[in-house]
């Protein structure tokens, strides 16, 4: 405790100087930190458009948006959630974390690291420089489909701010991966195996093995696209022979492995969380680093299930819709070992604890309407219907977003030195619970009924009225949960309760150094013997590592 | 923790080969998608020319061979390092001299495919294709051969240790990496391909 020093040097300095150390450091805490508090910005910005989306969509025949700036507003709500908000959320809090539990003082590369975020950064800002362009931001769906892209059909530069961006993040993104797998595989603390890694980490290194395998074919389809669009090639343009059906296959090949690149580190939060908050350990370790790495490879081969509706043929169908089922397997073995751990738990209802409880009740219906989509039969009648808008964001909120609040309140202490306000967290929850199933639970049934996503407005006599209300309602009530917690995260900067090193009574090294972290992590390099190092430092007589 | 002498500490392996080898992986995926796009449209061009009629394979077979050459150098330049027989520098020059040569091989095949053969990126589908999975692999023989020749400067300045340094075993694989690309561009492009 007695490394408080660098938080009292920063308060007397100037706001520049203070500002410098940031833009200059190399520290994997404070580049996370950073990467959390744009995802975070962003979040309130793609927010807003979903909620202008959700505005236009309130009455049939609404003309609260002009249909140009609704389609740019779906765009970019899709574009910012996946690519800035989803993805460096979760490399932030891997970053600040990983290099913790394993006992290691920064990254593997930590330049590479600031440049990462760096080069996120950017690109989230070159895809929103497209308001400042003629033609305004691009209206053609997060997923891009050819030829709407081709220079024909979208002829201002906001297709290029969006391609750039991607591309630009693109390698950030993969600067991370690289990053994260030779952190994991060769700066763990002395003693501990790669079995006995927290298993947040474990679920990043699954991550990072998707990031590399799935980005670069995203960078080449959208090189492709550029050089369609600037230099006359011909990859996406029917007219030369060119084919819009391998855009989808390049872009899905990225898209689909993406989900679980968004959904495993949540995974890998749910699991250090439920465990710490049922007094228990982890149900199965072996089993589900075993589940995580069969998500890992069996995603690579679910992509074109995004595409049954295409005409591709009944052998591929077939293939891809196995494969889809298959993955369910591994997911349904994780969510067993959850309840498992549960199972018989001391349990403490703390802010963590509820996120975690909301993103198992929550991800299991959002898996479920999974397996009703991949069944190619029942996809074709419900295919760009609301159904499915519904269930993917069953899945990243439910799942993604869940898990990460869990994780946010879960860690927040350490990275502060303060607790969050339970109060404020209780109403975030159940805001977020109530209007999160309001808004999302009736885009099923509309979906059902035959409203296709993306369209701009609804006739009267359709009967999606109501359902649409619901939802709007719902994103009415979301609204201030994003508010709440915004605040909170401010607020308890200076008002929490001081946190202590440790003050979930945890068993990962993260909690072993001080709250926040020195610089240098660790006074002395830890030494591991099983997976609940602190565990064995609190209990001597009782050590993990004789059973394990 | 003083009991730390009861654990044996397992080898881990260097930062900088796992990235690098991550890195790599990577690189083969973004590759691995340009050659997916050339074998989708093999043959779906609507207007000519086609690979057949314009791509001449004396002057592709002996680039490739400058290529699978410098292969065998930079291992050699490797080998030089490890077993401190000397001749670090000429290998590694010889390597550069190689990747120099495929380039300049490059650059008249195009000039006779542009030139000649009236063959852009916009001609047809084969020239979209060709020129992007062609152009891209180029590109990394020229970043490679920057980082050769950056190696050699700081070698030579003796600015890296002397037994055999990490940045040397990098480029080295980046090299090789770039050597098997070729290799599989080459067998889709110029022989199953054309």
């Amino acid at each position: 405790m007695s490394i408080a020093a660098p938080e009292l040097t920063t308060e007397r300095r100037p706001l520049s100087a203070a500002l410098h150390e940031w833009v200059v450091t190399v520290d994997h805490k404070k580049i996370g930190v950073m990467y959390v508090v744009m995802a975070i910005a962003f979040l309130l910005v793609g927010g807003l458009e979903a909620v202008l989306i959700r505005v236009q969509l309130l009455w049939p025949r609404a003309d609260f948006l002009p249909p140009v700036t609704f389609n740019q507003f779906f765009t970019l709500h899709g574009t910012t959630m996946v690519f800035f908000v989803g993805m460096p959320i979760l490399i932030g809090i891997a970053n600040y974390l990983v290099p913790l539990q394993v006992g290691a003082r920064d990254m593997a590369f930590p330049r590479l690291n600031a440049l990462g975020f760096w080069v996120t950064l950017f690109g989230g800002l070159l895809v929103y420089a497209s308001f400042f362009m003629p033609g305004g931001p691009p209206s053609m769906g997060w997923f891009a489909y050819a030829p709407l892209t081709e220079k024909t059909f979208a002829r201002g530069p906001g297709v290029d701010c969006w391609a750039l961006g991607l591309i630009v993040s693109g390698v950030g993104t993969v600067a991370a991966g690289v990053n994260f797998i030779a952190t994991i595989l060769t700066m763990r603390a002395p003693g501990m195996k790669l079995r006995q890694v927290p298993f947040f980490t474990w679920t990043i290194l699954g991550t990072s093995i998707q990031i590399l395998v799935a980005l670069p074919p995203l960078t080449a389809a959208l090189i492709m696209l550029m050089l369609d669009r600037h230099a006359g090639a011909h990859f996406f343009d029917p007219q030369a022979g060119g084919s819009a059906y391998l855009w989808q296959h390049l872009f899905w090949f990225f898209g689909h492995p993406e989900v679980y690149i968004l959904v495993l580190p949540a995974f890998g939060m749910i699991s250090e969380v439920i465990p710490v908050f049922s007094r228990k350990v982890l149900f199965g370790y072996e089993f589900m680093a075993l589940a995580t790495m069969a998500i890992v490879f069996i995603s690579l081969g679910v992509w074109a299930h995004h595409m049954f509706t295409v005409g591709m043929s009944r052998t591929l169908d077939m293939w891809f819709a196995g494969a889809s089922f298959l993955v369910a397997i591994p997911t349904g073995i994780k969510m067993f070992n959850w309840l498992a751990t549960l199972y018989g738990g001391k349990l403490v209802m703390k802010s963590p604890m509820l996120f975690a409880l909301g993103f198992l009740s929550m991800f299991l219906i959002g898996g479920l309407t999974g397996v009703i989509l991949a069944c190619a039969a029942v996809d074709f009648q419900l295919h760009d219907t609301y159904f499915v808008v519904g269930h993917f964001h069953w899945v990243l909120i439910g799942g993604t977003l869940f898990g990460v609040f869990a994780g946010i309140h879960y860690w927040y202490p350490k990275v502060t030195g303060r607790m969050l306000s339970e109060r404020l967290a209780k109403w975030q929850f159940w805001l977020l619970f109530i209007g999160f199933i309001l808004t999302f639970a009736p885009m099923h049934v509309a979906g059902v009924l035959g409203m296709p996503r993306r369209i701009y407005t609804y006739e009267p006599d359709r009967g999606w009225a109501i359902w649409n209300q619901l939802a709007t309602l719902g994103a009415f009530i979301q609204v201030p949960s994003y508010l709440i917690f915004a605040i909170n995260l401010v607020w308890s900067l200076w008002k929490g309760k001081p946190a202590g090193d440790d003050p979930w009574d945890a068993w990962t090294l993260e909690w072993a150094t001080t709250s926040p972290p020195p610089p240098y992590n660790f006074e002395s390099n830890p030494v591991v013997r099983s997976r609940r190092p602190l565990w064995d430092l609190k209990h001597p007589d009782d050590p993990d590592w004789k059973y394990e | 923790m003083s009991e730390a002498v009861a654990i044996a500490v397992e080898p881990r392996g260097d930062p900088r080969k796992i990235g690098m080898i991550a890195f790599l992986a990577s690189e083969g995926a973004f590759f691995s998608t340009l050659l997916v796009g050339y074998v989708v449209y093999l043959g779906k061009s609507i207007v000519g020319p086609t690979p057949r009629e314009v791509l001449s394979l004396p002057l592709v077979v002996g680039t490739t061979a400058c290529l699978l050459a410098s292969s065998y150098t930079v291992d050699r330049a490797v080998r030089a390092l490890r077993t401190g027989t000397g001749g670090f520098a000429r290998w590694w020059a010889a390597t550069i001299a190689l990747g120099v040569a495929f380039l300049a091989g490059t650059a008249y095949e195009w000039y006779g495919l542009i030139a000649t053969h009236g063959l852009t990126l916009g001609t047809n589908l084969f020239g979209t294709t060709f020129f992007t999975l062609v152009g891209f692999h180029a590109a990394h023989v020229t970043a490679g051969v920057i980082m050769l020749l950056t190696v050699l400067r700081l070698w030579r300045r003796g600015h890296l240790p002397r037994r055999e340094p990490v940045a040397v075993t990098l480029t080295a694989w980046y090299w090789h990496f770039v050597d098997g690309v070729w290799v599989v561009v080459f067998t889709v492009v110029y022989v199953v391909g054309r």
